[in-house]
């Protein structure tokens, strides 16, 4: 078996006295789609920036396709094959969608200035094959019309789709997404995860999604992984995982345990 | 496209602009040319600072020390050369070739100390940026002032009459095409990336450090091309030409024309200048006018004249127009 698209191995991130996640463990395949799920503060967004290379993890080792990529700057990693979203969507505002899509094509290309100034041959090909290859993915994502708008003036919904549009434009092999149906409602919601699927499918990539909405992300992912207090308090399927009592207590606290009478371990149970 | 073709196009606005310049030179009165050169040399100026503070939104205001690099290198080799003899070559073109190279030695001093400068202070943001950008300039400009072959404070004098319109027109087309090409190309996206939002740019891959770095060295060599234009104009080089206040003439250009537009630099760096020939007339309200006026500019258009729209947005497709969305440039 090849090595896994992504490996996270005892990933440890300290603030100063803080520890905002300890021992994280994940290995993705290609395909893969791993739910990742928590109250807030459980470290989520921690975890994705010691994959993504905003931090450095304090311990443990982050391997992409097998490759160690701790202490990289984000465009590194960004090159060996990780993209990602934001939970609060960072576009290039006041830049068209098109050219929001173009920029993430440019990702690894090692062509400097002067090409740009002579107008070379190559840099023409160059700018066409870009050109072609952002349009390509405004179209997957359903932007085809808006190519020529300024990001900010897209609705929120579009915005987001954008921002997708662009991480798949690096050309990844693993895709985070921080909490992509934020601010959406119930139908756009379900409308996304769809979209989500199909892309995870046509581009043959492995996906991580953050996701606050509990029964969203059971129902898309194959995996999840629940965080509290940084801490991974369960891995699994998502059936097995809905009934973990850690899982329920961590979201809903213990009261809730006991009125319900749910899951308590044996010689646990109440009265 | 043909190959033959690409490259005629990569050359077609210096072989228009040529014949042009000519005969403007031709054509204007004596005290006219140091107000044109003078214009010209402003307009390399703001737009080169521009690819830096407009296209990727980092604010530097040590311009003047680049120019005083490429202006005392351009000196020192033409004071070097001078009644060089190449063969059966006529004066006139051996001190043109002179002259050519000097500006491009001036050019390639500029860039180092562009990169010098760059590489540790790039690491920095915004105010930072600007009081680190300040420092070095200033150190460049007092080593200068006290370097015995540069000529300490009084500087060279007696540099060779060399700068004309048509030196300068030419520096102005090389210096707005590279700032168009590279703003219509991928290279100047991920510039404007970087302006957008530095976390989302390295995220997408981008080398914001380095791609800052580069920027940052090429407007350090027009600076430098500035600088060696205009010293063989006002045939003196001196380090009081180069202080803070040269830097902050630039950036008000910059600023006032908006950040981010080609069109913007030109038309503020053309305004500016003449505006202070006219109102030389007018002794020591000068300075008073001057800021008045840049305070009401600021007021009516606090983003500038331009924003950071260009002329080019507008124009048909057959006269060099072109909007952001894709084709040839």
């Amino acid at each position: 078996m090849t090595a896994p698209v992504l490996e996270a191995r005892k990933v440890s991130m300290r603030f100063g006295g803080l520890r905002a996640l300890a021992g994280f463990d994940l290995a993705m395949q290609t395909g893969e789609l791993v739910g990742l799920i928590g109250p807030n503060g459980a470290g989520k967004t921690t975890a994705f920036n010691a994959i993504t290379g905003v931090y450095e993890p304090t311990e443990g080792e982050v391997l992409v396709a097998g490759e160690r990529v701790n202490g990289m700057r984000p465009h590194q990693i960004c090159v060996r094959g990780v993209a990602r979203t934001f939970q609060n969507v960072r576009l290039f505002r006041d830049l068209t969608a098109l050219d929001n899509v173009r920029i993430a094509c440019h990702a690894g290309s090692e062509s400097g200035f002067t090409s740009a100034w002579l107008l070379t041959p190559r840099h023409e090909r160059e700018e066409e094959r870009i050109r072609q290859r952002a349009e390509e993915f405004l179209r997957v994502m359903g932007l085809s019309q808006r190519s020529g708008e300024l990001a900010r003036n897209l609705p929120y919904g579009e915005q987001r789709r954008l921002e997708i549009a662009r991480a798949l434009a690096t050309g990844p092999k693993l895709l985070c997404l921080d909490e992509p149906a934020a601010g959406m409602n119930a139908s756009e919601k379900v409308a996304l995860m769809d979209l989500i699927r199909r892309i995870r499918d046509e581009f043959a990539l492995a996906i991580l999604v953050i996701e606050h909405d509990m029964r969203l992300v059971m129902g898309v992912s194959e995996r999840v992984l629940v965080f509290d207090h940084g801490v991974t308090i369960a891995h699994g399927k998502p059936e097995e995982v809905r009934r973990d009592p850690k899982v329920i207590e961590a979201y809903l606290g213990d009261s809730y345990l006991a009125e319900h009478d749910i899951a308590a371990p044996p010689g646990e149970a109440g009265p | 496209m043909g190959t033959a073709r690409l490259l005629l196009r990569a050359v077609l606005p210096f072989l228009v602009a040529l014949p042009l310049l000519v005969l403007v030179q031709a054509v204007s009165p004596l005290d006219w040319a140091i107000v044109l050169v003078a214009m010209g040399v402003n307009v390399i100026l703001a737009v080169s600072l521009n690819v830096v503070n407009g296209f990727t939104g980092q604010f530097s205001i040590g311009h003047a020390a680049f120019m005083a690099v490429g202006a005392y290198t351009a000196a020192l080799v033409t004071t070097g050369f001078r009644g060089l003899e190449i063969g059966f070559l006529p004066a006139g073109v051996v001190e043109a070739l002179v002259f050519a190279a000097a500006l491009v030695a001036g050019m390639a001093t500029a860039s180092v100390a562009g990169l010098v400068v760059g590489i540790p202070s790039l690491r920095l943001r915004g105010d930072y940026l600007a009081i680190v950008t300040l420092g070095f300039g200033e150190i460049i400009r007092v080593v200068i002032e006290n370097t015995r072959v540069l000529g300490q404070a009084t500087g060279i004098s007696g540099l060779p009459p060399m700068t004309n319109i048509v030196w300068t027109g030419m520096g102005v087309v090389a210096t707005v095409l590279m700032a168009r090409r590279l703003l219509l190309s991928t290279q100047g996206r991920a510039l404007l990336a970087i302006r957008e939002d530095e976390v989302a740019a390295e995220a997408m891959g981008i080398d914001t450090v380095g791609w800052k770095v580069r920027a940052f060295v090429i407007s350090a060599a027009f600076a430098g091309l500035a600088g060696g234009l205009l010293v063989h104009k006002i045939l003196l080089v001196t380090p009081r030409m180069f202080t803070f206040v040269k830097s902050m003439e630039v950036v008000v250009m910059v600023v006032l024309g908006g950040m981010g537009s080609i069109t913007g630099s030109v038309v503020a760096a053309t305004v500016l200048t003449l505006a202070l020939e006219w109102l030389r007339g007018l002794e020591q309200y000068r300075m008073v006018i001057y800021s008045l006026l840049l305070i009401v500019l600021m007021l009516t258009r606090p983003s500038g004249l331009f924003g950071t729209k260009e002329v080019w947005d507008t124009l048909p497709r057959w006269l060099g127009g072109r909007r952001a969305e894709g084709g040839a440039p």
